[in-house]
């Protein structure tokens, strides 16, 4: 029974993670940068949501489109501020302004909301009795709808004008501009997108666990990362996979070990992962062009 | 043909000490003289350890060219070897102190050589993913240690750290950087740095050049650790988390990725101005964040690039100069 509850667990927090992964996934493949600010994107979702809930009384649904609106535009406002102007410069400057993006998000948000975790009441209650075992609502919409996230977003890469131009934008940058893509619109809307479903994360985490604070991203983000190392960075069904074997063993870590490991273990996986295998699970081995 | 008058490295030597003894006599003199109060003396301290961590941060990140972000980890090994070992040995206190500084420096320096050899064999992103990751296994294990005191941490450590220890120590561990730099090995980091690949094509071993840089900054990290532990006589395992680490980044990348004055002058700047700014406390961090990010768009080589200072080379310039300015003195008397 601890076996079950412990692999619904890990499967529902794995699909998060795999959200969260996605948007890595995705921005790293197009700009070749560990976005660190992607994590604090999901801390801006949950506090959007929060606000438009609890304190403009808006309805959730009005709510859940309207942060996710939010964290699209955020997404893009930071890929044109802070990253654009560093495209070109050396890969070490764009993830040391990323890791600043991220600082600035945790701790402007602690001297607005203050660095105490708020309350946030669950959008769906109760649960689904199987048997004499029972599975909460909050866990079959964070399955289902990450299930549907990712089956839109594969359409969406592989089927789509859009998808093809971001395809080829992580191909080769400069043969896609020759070929008349616009570059910079592609990687904005791939900020926007990535973002967007870093929101989606934001309410179903909150909706599990019911708390949000400043930090609560970073180590999500960190997590994640691992998640799209694991699957291999750049691959959609790479990402999914990599956000669920973490999401378990996490799990299984808390429950047969002890909670105090679990991000001892994710990290033990990354560096393992590394160290066998750096392109992941699915991931294309590249070869160092002189 | 012009004289030199700090030519030979004895000379440069000679001078370099000199001036060390002087701003140490200034030092010794303000805080004896009781001009400095006991508060602002004690800021010393603090000073000179974030000087050394700086400073071997940015030997593994401007001269190595790598991104290593678990920098709190290597000087938690140090802090926590160094704690333990003065906690369980009763030997006379300065004694005890250096036996327990070098302790730190090797087991610092041996989790360098343990965590560079695998991770150096990646690069760039993934390098700065391993070592954050490494840095948290360091304090998650900390944590779940009983030897370590656990989530309390340790306390009832002796408070061995004055200012002329932190202050020697700060000397010897910049100047075995700097020297490290300026020989052959750091020709071969330096190399590294500037391309990899033409590094180890032109016969350079790249794997032991980086671990060698790695487990040095590993190791000085460990010092400042020792340092810093017998400054606050105790030790808390969550101050030596991913914001320790991402702080001191901030330290190398103001000063400068690849120049050991900026290091000193960014790391003295931003630890002493917290302290003097009250209220700034609060606002620090986004100052920090937004430094990064603003550094980073218009001046990515950090406020001194890759510059550094060398007290011989300017005095010769300074005296070049005087020189000239006689000689034409003297050309329009004729």
């Amino acid at each position: 029974m601890l076996f079950l509850s412990q692999l619904i667990n890990g499967i529902q927090i794995g699909s998060i993670y795999a959200l969260v992964a996605l948007g890595y996934s995705m921005v790293y493949g197009i700009v070749k940068l560990i976005n660190f600010a992607h994590g604090d994107i999901i801390m801006m979702g949950s506090y959007a949501v929060w606000f438009f809930i609890a304190r403009l009384n808006l309805h959730p649904a009005v709510s859940i489109v309207l942060s996710i609106l939010f964290c699209a535009f955020l997404g893009v406002a930071i890929e044109k501020v802070a990253y654009k102007p560093l495209r070109n410069s050396p890969r070490i400057s764009l993830l040391i302004t990323a890791i600043g993006v991220s600082f600035l998000l945790q701790y402007g948000m602690q001297l607005i909301f203050t660095p105490n975790p708020r309350m946030f009441s669950n959008l769906f209650p109760g649960q689904l009795p199987i048997g004499n075992f029972s599975i909460s609502n909050a866990t079959l919409v964070t399955i289902g709808v990450s299930i549907c996230m990712m089956v839109l977003l594969t359409i969406l890469v592989n089927r789509t004008k859009m998808g093809k131009a971001m395809r080829a934008v992580s191909e080769d940058n400069e043969a896609a501009q020759l070929m008349g893509i616009n570059v910079n619109n592609t990687i904005s809307f791939t900020f926007a997108i990535g973002s967007a479903l870093a929101a989606v994360a934001a309410v179903l985490y909150c909706c599990s666990y019911q708390q949000i604070e400043p930090t609560m991203g970073s180590m999500l983000g960190l997590k994640a990362f691992v998640a799209a190392v694991l699957g291999g960075i750049g691959s959609i069904p790479g990402a999914v996979l990599g956000g669920l074997l973490i999401g378990i063993a996490e799990s299984f870590t808390k429950g047969y070990l002890s909670s105090a490991l679990a991000d001892a273990v994710v990290f033990g996986i990354l560096i393992l992962v590394l160290l066998i295998k750096p392109a992941g699970i699915l991931g294309r081995n590249s070869h160092e062009k002189v | 043909m012009e004289k030199k008058l700090f030519k030979s490295t004895k000379s440069r030597y000679i001078l370099n000490i000199l001036a060390i003894a002087l701003v140490f006599a200034v030092i010794a003199l303000l805080i004896e003289g009781k001009v400095l109060n006991r508060y602002q003396a004690n800021l010393l301290i603090p000073v000179c350890y974030n000087i050394i961590l700086v400073v071997s941060l940015n030997l593994a990140a401007g001269f190595l060219g790598q991104l290593p972000l678990g920098h709190a980890g290597f000087m938690a090994v140090g802090a926590y070897t160094a704690a333990i070992f003065t906690k369980a040995v009763d030997l006379p206190g300065p004694l005890e102190f250096v036996i327990a500084i070098v302790l730190a420096a090797l087991m610092a320096g041996l989790f360098g050589v343990l965590i560079g050899l695998p991770a150096l064999r990646l690069r760039g992103d993934y390098l700065a993913i391993i070592t954050l990751g490494f840095g948290e296994i360091i304090r998650v294990i900390i944590v779940n240690l009983s030897i370590t005191g656990g989530a309390f941490g340790l306390s009832g450590i002796q408070g061995h750290t004055n200012y002329i220890w932190a202050f020697v120590v700060m000397v010897i561990s910049v100047y075995i950087v700097v020297t490290l730099i300026r020989s052959r090995h750091g020709r071969a980091i330096l190399s590294i740095r500037e391309n990899e690949i033409a590094a180890e094509s032109c016969g350079i071993h790249t794997t032991y050049y980086k671990t060698l840089g790695f487990a040095v900054a590993a190791a000085l990290a460990g010092v400042a650790g020792a340092l810093y532990a017998h400054y606050l006589k105790i030790l808390d395992p969550s101050t030596f988390g991913f914001m320790k680490s991402c702080e001191l980044l901030v330290m190398v990348v103001l000063g400068g990725m690849g120049s050991v004055i900026g290091s000193v002058i960014s790391a003295t700047g931003l630890t002493l101005l917290p302290e003097l700014l009250r209220g700034f406390d609060d606002y620090r961090m986004i100052v920090y964040s937004l430094l990064l990010i603003i550094v980073m768009i218009f001046k990515p080589s950090g406020l001194m690039g890759t510059y550094d200072f060398s007290l011989g080379g300017t005095m010769d310039s300074f005296f070049a100069k005087i020189r000239s300015l006689f000689k034409r003195k003297e050309a329009k008397n004729k």
